[in-house]
């Protein structure tokens, strides 16, 4: 029943909670990551000069500039211009769909190559590499879901302002959206280094 | 007998549909109430499982079933009981129902996510059922889903674990709504320290909800993307670590008990004072001590690899923070004696539960002590000894908080009273049975027998014997207790809004309480163990009945 009187705080306090959870969530594999690193620091670091880091970077670049317009469409919708605020998130989307065609390309071309986890290619290679990869496609991956969950509630939070239930009085949904996009960019930016920059 | 004036409260119909308004509905006692049907179904399903174990361990050899069901039950009993009945026991149904009341608010934060929670605690017992039906068969790996044998057993893992992730989410959700309930919906006057301890035990087990349970959830995804995809994270042959995965499993799963005796500690805080007739022994020391629990607990989870292979530092420094733990649940069983010490006590049925929680628990918390040492854990790790201490603990205690708090809360839920009688006599039988069917797997597990076997040396006959006779007797009282309270809903004599005479805010409600709890805000101006001028209503009745 949403006649409930709105708790601005309270909203916020939920959405940190929750974004406590999801750096728990990364933060057991990110434990795994320290551990096997610690454990085959040449084969990650032989691992590692196989991605390619121009596509990383570029990645890397688009996600943040998207964090960036989620940052502007707060702003917008808080300053009551709801066609700015639509237009920014508009543009965040779209940023987000370009990261992850860009990952298709990446995954897709490694693949190709016959370098994913149970691949006879890489049967023979030394534990710790291949130990690198599957860390790489499971937290990659997972961040993956990540990107195309955040589309939707951005999505969803498009259409809440559409239908004027997401409002310049009441714009906790689209904070809240823009702290879940933030955390989003976040990982990705321990993500990039742990991977593509430790060669 | 029956009063057909009496005022139905939230369960009155509000016209419509009738399934469509509790299945869809965002009131907090509905919902409360959703889960403790639920819960209690669940139960019965994982007593069966139990007692059907029991039954196979009654001789040596095959009795009633084959080996492989045996693992898939012992598999099935654990995941049943851990995540659909203990994890979300008390905090999901009385919580739900009895958090807002006592803090003097309308509702928890966030009803509809409340109303999520519920079902993803539906879809996921279902989806986790459902691994029973489909290719493979029931999971068979015990509900610890350990690797490597979890990724590649040729039983249902997959489906199993996946459910388990859903619930997962449904407890961090629970634990989230609670935390925000509790710090920004406390009515006027309601100070942190004048709220009672059983939402000061849910806050406390709410973070660790929300903290720990994240990294089950990433553990049980691994293992689903393990058996779908191969990736060999735990495989050593390329890579990975087997006893990685113990780590992260425990991570969550050595805090997750206190996720299931937390809340039981808080109901318990609220039941001895009312039945002594005086204020708690130690209010602040018990609040302290449910947060250094709730902090000290998720600093003590290697003790459950003692034996898997860890440095010697690890070991003893594992021990010792175990032994940390120990001491403020110690402190909280201190103070429910010290509070019945020169109190009135009246023997009430919800006292008889709560001391049989106080016995129980210790009879489990002591022997935890000798899996906590590492030198002795070497010798009883991995048999009955510790199927004895985690069933104690477990049914003892969070059992026994459950039941305590049905037997507390019935007459506010339903504005009725069952018989007491019967019900005193029930918590006596169960009590009696619990030791029946777990003190004798101390005595097997010292001598050497170990857990989760099919099959034993007839030097073990006899004390098998015992335990599955004690499991009978188990049934027996919780057949009585649950016959007792069904009977009791629509039979029972009809009391008034207070029969204990206790001070929290909901037994200032009308029983059952009105679907929008407070008809205007509560203003709370006193502590909640102040007994002055509130009389038990039970007590009249206590006398003009004899000795009834
Ligand atoms: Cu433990």
């Amino acid at each position: 029943m949403s006649e409930h009187p709105k708790d601005y705080l309270g909203a916020k306090m939920g959405m940190w909670l929750f974004l406590f959870t999801e750096i728990l969530l990364f933060g057991g594999l990110f434990v795994l990551y320290a551990v096997t690193l610690q454990r085959y620091p040449a084969e990650f670091h032989e691992a590692s000069k196989m991605l390619d880091t121009t596509m990383g970077t570029i990645n890397t670049i688009v996600l943040i500039t998207s964090s960036l317009f989620a940052a502007l469409a707060v702003t917008a919708l808080q300053k009551a211009d709801i066609k700015k605020a639509k237009i920014f998130l508009i543009l965040t989307i779209i940023l987000a769909g370009v990261f992850l065609v860009n990952k298709y390309f990446e995954w897709g071309a490694k693949i190709g190559h016959g370098i994913y986890p149970g691949s006879p290619d890489i049967a023979d290679w030394a534990p710790g590499k291949q130990a690198f990869f599957a860390l790489y496609y499971t937290m990659t991956g997972l961040h993956g879901i990540h990107i195309v969950i955040g589309m939707a509630v951005l999505g969803w939070i498009y259409w809440l302002i559409e239908k004027e239930k997401c409002t310049p009085d009441y714009f906790i949904v689209l904070e809240n959206g823009g702290l879940y996009w933030h955390l989003v960019d976040l990982i990705w930016i321990y993500l990039f280094p742990l991977y593509y920059l430790i060669a | 007998m029956s009063d057909t004036v009496m005022d139905k409260g939230f369960f009155a119909p509000k016209g419509g549909s009738k399934i469509m308004e509790w299945l869809f509905t965002t009131d907090h006692k509905r919902i409360g109430m959703l889960y403790l049907w639920a819960i209690l179904i669940f139960f019965s399903v994982g007593v069966c499982l139990g007692l059907a174990l029991r039954l196979e361990l009654f001789a040596p050899g095959p009795t009633i079933m084959t080996q492989q069901a045996f693992n898939a039950i012992f598999t099935l009993h654990g995941v049943v009981m851990i995540f659909l009945v203990v994890i979300p026991s008390i905090p999901a149904a009385f919580g739900n129902i009895f958090l807002p009341l006592q803090l003097g608010a309308e509702d928890v934060a966030f009803p509809r996510l409340n109303m999520f929670s519920f079902w993803l605690y539906i879809v996921g017992g279902g989806i986790a059922l459902t691994s029973l039906f489909t290719a493979g068969g029931a999971p068979d790996t015990g509900w610890t889903f350990y690797v490597p044998f979890s990724s590649i057993s040729t039983t249902n893992v997959s489906v199993a674990v996946l459910g388990v992730f859903v619930l997962g989410f449904s407890s961090i959700l629970t634990g989230l709504n609670f935390i925000v309930t509790i710090h920004r919906m406390r009515a006027e006057g309601m100070t942190w320290l004048r709220m009672p301890l059983f939402p000061w035990a849910l806050y406390a087990t709410a973070w660790i909800q929300v903290l720990a349970t994240p990294i089950l959830s990433i553990t049980v995804l691994l293992i689903a993307i393990e058996r779908l995809l191969g990736m060999g994270i735990f495989d050593p042959a390329r890579g990975g670590d087997p006893l990685l995965y113990q780590h992260l499993f425990w991570i969550y799963s050595h805090p997750a008990v206190y996720i299931m005796i937390l809340p039981a500690m808080g109901v318990i805080s609220d039941i001895i004072p009312v039945f002594c007739r005086k204020p708690i022994f130690g209010y602040k020391t018990i609040i302290g001590s449910s947060l250094a629990i709730a902090f000290a607990g998720s600093l003590v989870w290697a003790h459950h690899m003692f034996v898997s292979g860890m440095s010697d530092t690890a070991v003893m420094v594992f021990s010792f923070l175990t032994f940390i733990v120990a001491v403020p649940s110690a402190v909280k069983v201190f103070n429910w004696l010290s509070t019945m010490y020169k109190g009135s006590i009246r023997p009430e049925p919800p006292l008889i539960f709560a001391l049989g929680f106080i016995f129980l628990f210790a009879m489990g918390g002591i022997t935890g002590l000798v899996l906590g040492s590492a030198g002795t854990d070497m010798h009883v790790h991995d048999t009955y000894f510790v199927v004895g201490h985690f069933h104690f603990v477990i049914f003892g205690g969070t059992g026994m908080g459950l039941f305590a708090s049905m037997h507390y809360w019935f007459p506010k839920i339903y504005g009725r009273m069952y018989n007491k009688r019967i019900a005193t006599w029930s918590a006596i039988i169960i009590i009696a049975g619990i030791n029946g069917l777990y003190f004798p797997m101390y005595l097997l597990g010292l001598a050497g027998m170990p857990r989760r076997y099919y099959d034993y040396l007839p030097q073990y006959t006899d004390l098998h014997q015992l335990s599955t006779y004690g499991s009978w007797i188990t049934a027996m009282g919780l057949v009585l207790m649950f016959w007792n309270l069904w009977h009791g809903r629509k039979h029972g004599r009809v009391v008034g809004k207070n029969p204990w005479g206790a001070a929290t805010l909901e037994w200032t409600l009308p029983s059952p309480p009105p679907t929008h709890n407070f008809d205007e805000d509560p203003i709370v101006t006193h502590g909640p163990y102040h007994y002055d001028g509130l009389i038990p209503e039970e007590d009249a009745v206590n006398e003009s009945e004899g000795d009834k």
